[in-house]
């Protein structure tokens, strides 16, 4: 999650935004990430920083696979790799390994009351 | 009147772990250039991997030059066990972190001669959940279960176990005391993992450690 906030700072930074109002994230099925733990993580990370009053938005990626014999692509609900139609344990997975920073929502809120106030409420 | 600060947003659609993937490629190409095998091992903690490779350095090295990486929170115990085979070993304490970053494994490679080396055994810290997300630049993950930790938890821990090249069953020396059930391992490994090579061994007694040797001596096995 550090890395996650290092980036969006850094975006902040390179867009001269002093404020962060949101951070959007992809987390695929296969990620090996839980998205409660990224919130959890984003709620003690964030403070002090100007992303202190952020909204953390995770987009779920479910898996995807597709099998070969059958042709076809399949959203599996869970973990397994096995076609759904076939039973072939032969498939190749086309989504949900995603870990990434999808966006940012930001502002300059200016003057030096707006920079603070984070830290101030927080 | 108090002005609302225009609000935008960007786009940003960047790899969050994207600096470890760079990292681990450059790792990649500095193992291949020097012909070395790299193999991260991960199990939870307790599955046997220090002994594992404890044993198999006794019986390969030094026919096969062999070094370790070892990870773990604290303490250098496990490369001083490691070490006592003659093998080289380097102790990576992290320090509270819960797994090996492939910037790591480039800082504690320096420590190593890579051309004496044929195979290079990462031992990643024990935890079945963080260590799946960190490429180090590795050739091959080998994911270690012992028969004592129930067959389902490669249903339990689906992630780690599918991005495994080879699962090894450690402990077999314990299976009957604790009423190992093998086919129901085998089935949760055939849902999780199907492309897994399976190895039943004990490093205990030795049993089953050959055709793990077999693996290590023929990469395309």
């Amino acid at each position: 999650m550090q890395s996650t906030l290092d980036i969006a700072l850094e975006w902040a930074g390179r867009q001269g935004a002093d404020r962060i109002h949101k951070l959007g994230m992809r987390v695929g099925a296969l990620s090996g990430v839980v998205p409660d733990a990224l919130e959890f993580a984003f709620e003690v990370l964030r403070e002090g920083t100007p992303a202190a009053e952020a909204a953390l938005e995770v987009e779920y990626v479910p898996l995807r696979i597709y099998c070969p014999a059958c042709a076809r692509e399949y959203t599996i609900d869970g973990y397994w790799y096995t076609c759904p139609d076939c039973n072939g344990v032969d498939t190749e997975v086309r989504q949900g390994r995603e870990l990434e920073i999808a966006y940012v929502e930001l502002s300059v809120e200016g003057e030096s009351d707006g920079a603070n106030a984070g830290a101030l409420d927080g | 009147m108090e002005r609302m600060p225009e609000r935008w947003t960007v786009e940003i659609g960047e790899a969050i772990l994207g600096r470890n993937a760079e990292l681990a490629a450059q790792n990649r190409s500095r193992f291949q250039d020097a012909g070395l095998r790299v193999i991260n091992i991960v199990s939870s903690p307790g599955s046997g991997k220090t002994a594992l490779l404890e044993r198999t350095l006794i019986d390969l090295y030094p026919r096969i030059g062999m070094g370790v990486i070892v990870g773990d929170l604290q303490t250098d115990n496990d490369a001083q066990r490691l070490r006592r085979s003659g093998a080289p070993a380097v102790q990576i304490t992290t320090g509270g972190y819960c797994h090996l970053e492939a910037s790591m494994v480039a800082r504690a490679m320096e420590k190593l001669d890579l051309s004496a080396l044929k195979v290079l055994f990462i031992e990643n810290v024990g935890n079945l959940v963080c260590p799946s997300a960190y490429d180090l630049g590795e050739d091959q993950r080998v994911v270690l279960i012992s028969v004592t930790e129930g067959e389902d938890k490669p249903l339990k821990y689906p992630v780690i176990f599918r991005n495994a090249d080879v699962v090894l069953v450690t402990k077999m020396d314990l299976a009957e005391a604790v009423g190992f059930d093998r086919a129901a391992l085998e089935q949760a490994l055939c849902q999780v993992a199907p492309q897994a090579r399976v190895f039943y061994l004990s490093s205990r007694t030795g049993a089953g450690m050959d055709a793990w040797y077999d693996y290590l001596e023929h990469p395309s096995f």
